[in-house]
C-alpha cells in the first residue's frame, strides 16, 4: 500500500522529448489508468516509475521516498507485462517463487504464498506446467499471479490485456477489477484501450505527445471533457465535431456551420461569448443525437442524409452528412432507416460542448 | 514439400537431393574406403585389370596399426582436444559476457565496437600469424599447447561475441526487466534468466568453436615444431606425407578417426544446435 506522486516528470531520448511535465498524485489503494495513443509517453511514464528508464528531470516519489536512483529491485513493485515476460525455462510455480526467492523468503511462506494466488487466480492446476503449455489467458493469470505473490506497495500494468481476445479481454477486465477490490493494493495501469480506462480506473490520466491533457474520474472525462483531444478520445463510438462561427442572433448565441444552425444554451453560451465572431469546434456525443420529434426546439435540429446504417442489436449507428461535416448518431434501433434517406435529427443541447478553434481548449 | 505432379517433386526436390546428399557424403565414403584398403590395392594403376577403387575384398586394420604404432597419433589426439576444449571453454566465457554487453548494456559506441569486433573476424590468420608468431616468440611459448590456447581466441571470441550477441538481443527484453523488478540485480537476471534460456545459443557457438579449433592448421603449424606437441590436423599431415610420399591408408585412417569427436559432439546436442541457429525463445 502507498502513495506514488510524480512531479515535474521528464523524459527525454536524444533530441525526442517522451514526457513533459507529468504532475501527478496517486493515492493509497487508487487505481489510476494512464491512456492515450501510441507515443503519448503513457508507457515511458510507467518504466520511469518502475525503475526501468532513468529520469531526465523531476522526481517520482513512492510513499514519500525519492525513488529516482533507486533501482527496479529495491522499489517493491511488480510489474504486468504486455508479453506476460514469463520466464520461459521455469514452471508457473518457479515464475512465482522468482521473486520470493531472489528476496529471501522462506521455503514454506513461499508455498504458502502461491498456493493462495494460486487459488485467487484459479491456477491450482497449472503450477507444474512451464509457460509455452498454456494460453494466453492461463498466461495472464500466471503474470498475475507472479505480481500478486509479492504483495508489493504498486502494481504497474503495461498493456497487461492487448494481447487477449476480444471476449477474454473483457472477462479478464471484470476479473482485475475484482483483484483490486480484493487486494487493495495501488496500481497504476497503462492501455490505449479507453473503455478498458473507463471501466478499470478510479481515475484516469489521459496523455498525449508526452503531455497530460486531463485527470478526472472515468465520467468526469466523459462529461465535461478539458479539450477537444480528451472529447475525441473518451467516448465510443467518438464524440462528433463540426467548425462552426459563433454569433448573436435574436439574443441568443448560435453556432452556424454550413446545413448547421445550432442555438446554444445559456450555460454555454455565457462561456462561447469570449470566442464571438473567432472560429469554434462544436462537439457533440452520437449518443446526444437522435431523430427530432415535436417537442423538439427548432434551434437543436438540422437535416442529415444516411450515408451508412450499422446495425449493432442494441442500437443503430448512422454515419450521415450535415453539410461538410459527417455527424455518427446512435438512435433507437426499432426506428428503421435506410442509406441514402433524408433525416431530420435533434440534438440534446445540454450535451454540447464548445472548443476553441486554436487551443482546442473546452469553452 | 512441393506440391503438384510427380515429375515436378523428382526434378525440383528428389534429384537435387540426391545429389547433394551425394556430394556432401562421397568423401567421407573414400576417406572410410581408403582407410581400410590395402596398400596393394591403394596403388593400383587405373588401367590395370582388377582396378575397383570404391570397394574393397580385403579390408585390413594395417593403416590404423601403423597410425598408433608409428606415430604419436594416439597423442596429437590428446593436444587436439585439450587444445580446442580450453580454447573453447575461454572464447565462450568471453564471447557470452562481450555479447550480453553488446546486445544489453547501452554504453557509447556499443554499435561500433561490435562492427569492430566483427572486423577483427574478417582478418585472415594467414596475416595475423606473422605478428602472432613474434608475440608467441617473445613470450616463449612456442612448440607448447598455450602457443594455440592463446591463439585461438584471436577468431574464436569475435565469433561467439557475434553468435551470442544476435541470440541475446533476440530475448525478449522484458525477461531481465521483469526479473529486475523481482527483486534480481542485472547481474543475478543475467545468471537465472537470460543465460538459462541462452543455453541452445550457448551451446551452439561452443560447438563451431570446437570444431573452429579442432581443424585448425596454420597456426598449428606455425607455433609447434615437435612431433609430440603436434594437433591431429598438422601431425597427420606432416607425419604421413614425406617428401612425395603419401601414405594414403593412413592419412585417411588419421581424418577418419579425428573427425569422430566433432562427430560425437554434433550428434549429442544436434536438437539444441539446430533450436539455436535458428533463434527459437519460445515465450
Amino acid at each position: 500500500m502507498a502513495e506514488v506522486s510524480l512531479h515535474k516528470l521528464n523524459k527525454r531520448f536524444e533530441a525526442f522529448h517522451a514526457v513533459k511535465d507529468v504532475d501527478l498524485q496517486i493515492r493509497d489503494k487508487e487505481f489510476v489508468v494512464l491512456v492515450g495513443p501510441s507515443g503519448c509517453g503513457k508507457t515511458t511514464t510507467l518504466r520511469m516509475i518502475a525503475g526501468l528508464e532513468a529520469v531526465s528531470d523531476g522526481e517520482i516519489r513512492i510513499d514519500n521516498t525519492v525513488v529516482n536512483e533507486v533501482p527496479p529491485m529495491d522499489r517493491d513493485i511488480a510489474m504486468v507485462f504486455q508479453n506476460y515476460a514469463l520466464y520461459p525455462h521455469m514452471s508457473v510455480a518457479s515464475n512465482m517463487a522468482f521473486g520470493l526467492k531472489m528476496r529471501k523468503f522462506q521455503k514454506a511462506e513461499i508455498e504458502e504464498r502461491i498456493k493462495r494466488a494460486a487459488t485467487i487466480l484459479g491456477i491450482e492446476s497449472l503450477l507444474g506446467r512451464k509457460p509455452r503449455q498454456l494460453s494466453g489467458g492461463q498466461r495472464q493469470r500466471v503474470a498475475l499471479g507472479r505480481a500478486i505473490v509479492r504483495d508489493p506497495k504498486v502494481f504497474l500494468f503495461d498493456e497487461p490485456l492487448s494481447n487477449l481476445d476480444a471476449k477474454l479481454r473483457v472477462q479478464m477486465r471484470v476479473e482485475l477489477k475484482k483483484l483490486h477490490e480484493r487486494l487493495g493494493t495501488t496500481a497504476i495501469y497503462v492501455t490505449h484501450d479507453q473503455v478498458e480506462a473507463m471501466t478499470l480506473g478510479d481515475r484516469v490520466v489521459v496523455m498525449k505527445d508526452g503531455v497530460v491533457q486531463q485527470v478526472g474520474e472515468p465520467l468526469e472525462l466523459y462529461n465535461t471533457p478539458a479539450n477537444r483531444f480528451v472529447a475525441g478520445f473518451i467516448g465510443s463510438p467518438a464524440m462528433n465535431f463540426a467548425e462552426v462561427t459563433l454569433a448573436e442572433s435574436g439574443g441568443r448565441l448560435v453556432a452556424e456551420a454550413p446545413g448547421l444552425k445550432i442555438s446554444l444554451p445559456p450555460e454555454l453560451a455565457k462561456h462561447g461569448r469570449t470566442n464571438l465572431g473567432r472560429g469554434a469546434t462544436l462537439g457533440i456525443r452520437p449518443e446526444d443525437i437522435h431523430i427530432a420529434g415535436p417537442e423538439d426546439d427548432a434551434g437543436h435540429c438540422f437535416d442529415a442524409s444516411v450515408e451508412v446504417v450499422e446495425q449493432l442489436g442494441s442500437e443503430i449507428l448512422l454515419d450521415t452528412r450535415v453539410g461538410s461535416a459527417l455527424f455518427m448518431a446512435s438512435i433507437d434501433p426499432t426506428i428503421r432507416v435506410r442509406p441514402h434517406e433524408k433525416l431530420r435529427l435533434a440534438l440534446k443541447p445540454d450535451r454540447l460542448h464548445l472548443f476553441d478553434a486554436e487551443s482546442e481548449k473546452a469553452l | 514439400m512441393i506440391e503438384g505432379a510427380l515429375w515436378r517433386r523428382w526434378v525440383f526436390y528428389n534429384i537435387p537431393l540426391i545429389l547433394f546428399v551425394f556430394v556432401l557424403l562421397f568423401p567421407f565414403y573414400w576417406m572410410i574406403v581408403t582407410s581400410f584398403r590395402p596398400d596393394g590395392e591403394l596403388y593400383r594403376p587405373w588401367n590395370a585389370m582388377n582396378y575397383m577403387p570404391f570397394w574393397t575384398n580385403k579390408p585390413t586394420l594395417e593403416h590404423f596399426r601403423y597410425l598408433f604404432e608409428e606415430t604419436d597419433f594416439g597423442r596429437w589426439m590428446v593436444n587436439t582436444m585439450f587444445i580446442a576444449v580450453v580454447s573453447t571453454l575461454i572464447s565462450l566465457f568471453c564471447g557470452v559476457l562481450a555479447g550480453y554487453a553488446l546486445a544489453r548494456l547501452n554504453f557509447p559506441f556499443a554499435g561500433s565496437l561490435g562492427t569492430v569486433i566483427f572486423v577483427t573476424y574478417l582478418v585472415p590468420q594467414t596475416l595475423l600469424f606473422i605478428p602472432l608468431a613474434e608475440i608467441i616468440r617473445d613470450f616463449h611459448l612456442g612448440d607448447t599447447p598455450w602457443s594455440l590456447i592463446l591463439t585461438y581466441p584471436t577468431f574464436l571470441i569475435p565469433f561467439c561475441t557475434w553468435l551470442m550477441m544476435g541470440y541475446f538481443k533476440a530475448i525478449p527484453k522484458e525477461l531481465e526487466e521483469c526479473a529486475r523488478i523481482d527483486g534480481a540485480s542485472r547481474w543475478k537476471a543475467m545468471l537465472y534468466i537470460i543465460i538459462p534460456i541462452a543455453v541452445p545459443g550457448i551451446l551452439s557457438s561452443g560447438i563451431i568453436a570446437f570444431t573452429l579449433s579442432w581443424n585448425e592448421f596454420i597456426y598449428a603449424l606455425v607455433f609447434l615444431s615437435s612431433p609430440e606437441q603436434k594437433t591431429v590436423a598438422v601431425g597427420v599431415t606432416s607425419e604421413l606425407i614425406r617428401g612425395d610420399v603419401f601414405f594414403w591408408g593412413s592419412l585417411m585412417a588419421g581424418a577418419l578417426l579425428g573427425s569422430v569427436p566433432v562427430a560425437i559432439v554434433y550428434s549429442f546436442f544436434v536438437e539444441h544446435y539446430v533450436s539455436g541457429l535458428t533463434g527459437s525463445v519460445k515465450g
